[in-house]
């Protein structure tokens, strides 16, 4: 999985003048300053670094890649390897006021273990992911008969680590049924540019190539 | 048969090599600190130890704030000498492709501390170290030790040396299950821990080989119920044994096969003997006798013993629990191929620092080399140790 190709650069951290992912930069805004976060797939660290130089968080990763642990400890991050399916159960709850999950959950074999462990773990879960309902994958499908493959989706069927894509509304769903909250929800179109249409779910899931949702579990009466 | 050949009796031989094994006893080559018998050391086994006598060496130099101090803690068969040549065999320091000028832990940079553990035998106190009530070696008067006291032996020294807080604890196999026990008992001391390629607790497994080392010692009829010292005989036979078997836990099968196969040793066809027809024989009897020259008998039964005994989870109910409240920063790294201390062991250890939302990275390195991968050249091994000081030197301030 290339997450390179699917989230074009758009911006530029101020402090580090390096360049940033649109959703990385949303999910900064989402997380509070100076909070305990846990960004799990988190990657080469980009994520981790962009929140701990702009919200001065304590950051923890989990990363299935040996090469991007080791580039992540050799950054002075603190990444364990492991993954989302096996290794989040050991937290305890309520251990950080972040659990994120960027990109990552339909790549993950129990994706609603894994976002009921995510609203264990954090008061808050941010997870973000690629949009399967968006148009022009709905219309691959519908005109080509074939597994849609765009450059956010760049796989084939039989490469792709994808094996639980969903739509917006399918995720909604999955909210809904772990009675979690949305707090926000932000969809972006192709060029990582926020969409303007936050009432609509309808209109996200038609044009949103990737969503950013910001859940908070809610409390057992 | 022929004795020569097929015997590891390694007595003749090697009779100087071990006259200059046991004046490192007394008198080892290394920097030492004595606690005089008013300042004895209380064992978990609720017993004394007094006199207590140190043996270390040191590499760099302390900064002016002691902020900068690391100390290496060395696996069963290791010794102070991490990075200095060994004053018995010659060789080069055992870790010094990881510890020097330049390296991961850079001594240009940090003042690194490695000292004989308590019941060594290279000038620490241990089984072969004079008895004060008897004048005469401990042997098996010695007391039972634990990693536990070790641990708190190593914590007398840095008193000493003035330091309060190290900036890292670091080691491998049991030298991890120090850092472990350091981070456990001294909370406060230890600013970051890299334990490498070891466990929270003894397995069944674990016990399993070491009690066939001390058996074959003790079958030696020269260890003489551990009072050999004084005689002219030692139990190198079995001790040669112990540590033959224990040398295959320490390779993987495949390192053992790449290395070895059936490939025969200086002959081209099987001798129909016992000789060491094929190379992997004549390359653990070489490891054997060799290991005989420098390591007392006594020394490996007390250590091993110590390592059996070594349960964290025993020690505070929850292994969670050893590290309640801990602000230290960790590094978890395991390798691939190490079925005697394996990632599922070190896993135990990240796991139960997560559940006490401690400060923990964790890297399995791929390596076909088995445990011993921690003490050879592995590439991304070093990059791992050198990024994660470097970090958290930046934190500490250190230059």
């Amino acid at each position: 999985m290339n997450e390179e190709t699917r989230a074009p650069l758009v911006a530029t951290d101020q402090r580090t003048q390096r360049p940033v992912r649109a959703d990385h930069l949303l999910i900064a805004e989402m997380v509070a300053p100076s909070s305990r976060v846990l960004d799990v797939g988190c990657g080469d660290g980009a994520l981790l670094e962009l929140l701990i130089s702009q919200k001065d968080v304590d950051g923890r990763g989990v990363e299935i890649s040996r090469d991007n642990v080791n580039a992540c400890v050799a950054r002075g991050l603190s990444v364990i390897q492991g993954d989302a399916d096996q290794d989040l159960s050991g937290y305890p709850d309520k251990a950080f006021d972040y659990a994120i999950l960027s990109l990552t959950i339909q790549a993950t074999r129990q994706p609603k273990v894994v976002l009921e462990n995510l609203l264990r773990i954090g008061h808050r879960a941010i997870v973000s992911f690629p949009n399967f309902g968006h148009w022009k994958i709905r219309a691959a499908l519908l005109f080509t008969g074939r597994m849609p493959r765009t450059p956010n989706l760049p796989e084939t069927w039989f490469d792709s680590q994808d094996s639980h894509l969903c739509t917006i509304k399918d995720f909604s769903d999955l909210v809904a049924l772990l009675n979690a909250e949305v707090q926000d929800a932000v969809a972006f179109n192709s060029r990582g540019q926020r969409l303007a249409i936050k009432n609509s779910l309808s209109l996200q899931n038609l044009l949103g190539e990737k969503a950013v949702f910001l859940l908070s579990p809610r409390e057992k009466s | 048969m022929a004795a020569s050949g097929t015997s590891i009796d390694p007595s003749l031989r090697h009779a100087t090599a071990a006259d200059a094994a046991l004046r490192q006893v007394s008198e080892p080559d290394s920097l030492v600190i004595r606690f005089p018998a008013s300042e004895p050391l209380r064992l978990d086994s609720g017993r004394d130890i007094a006199p207590l006598t140190i043996a270390y060496k040191t590499y760099g130099e302390l900064n002016a704030c002691k902020s900068n101090a690391i100390l290496i803690c060395h696996a069963l068969t290791g010794d102070q000498h991490v990075a200095s040549k060994h004053p018995v065999t010659g060789k080069g320091g055992w870790w010094e492709t990881l510890v020097g000028p330049g390296k991961p832990v850079d001594t240009n940079r940090f003042y690194v501390i490695c000292a004989n553990i308590l019941g060594g035998c290279m000038g620490s106190t241990g089984p072969a170290s004079l008895n004060p009530a008897t004048g005469r070696p401990y042997g098996v008067e010695f007391p039972v030790i634990t990693v536990g006291d070790m641990v708190n032996a190593q914590a007398r020294l840095l008193d000493h040396l003035g330091i309060e807080q190290l900036f890292s604890v670091i080691g491998g196999s049991m030298g991890g299950m120090q850092v472990l026990q350091w981070c456990a008992r001294y909370k406060d001391r230890v600013f970051t821990a890299m334990p490498i390629a070891t466990a929270p607790w003894h397995t069944a497994q674990n016990i399993a080989f070491h009690e066939v080392g001390r058996q074959a010692v003790m079958a030696d009829p020269d260890w003489q119920g551990g009072a050999y010292y004084g005689t002219e005989a030692r139990p190198s036979r079995g001790l040669a044994v112990a540590r033959m078997a224990a040398h295959i836990t320490y390779l993987s099968e495949k390192a053992l096969q790449d290395k070895f196969g059936r490939g025969l040793q200086n002959r081209d066809a099987h001798s129909f003997s016992f000789d060491a027809d094929f190379k992997i024989e004549s390359y653990l009897r070489h490891q054997g006798s060799t290991f005989v020259d420098r390591f007392d008998a006594n020394s490996y039964l007390y250590i091993t013993r110590a390592m059996d005994y070594f349960d964290l989870e025993a020690e505070y109910g929850k292994l969670a629990n050893a590290f309640t409240g801990t602000k230290t920063q960790f590094c978890v790294v395991s390798f691939t191929s190490d079925w005697l201390y394996p990632t599922r062991d070190n896993k135990e250890i990240v796991k139960a620092l997560n559940g006490v939302a401690a400060n923990v990275s964790f890297v399995e390195i791929e390596s076909d080399k088995g445990h011993d991968a921690f003490l050879l050249d592995e590439a991304i091994f070093f990059d791992t140790v050198r990024g994660f000081l470097n970090a958290a030197a930046k934190k500490r301030g250190i230059a």
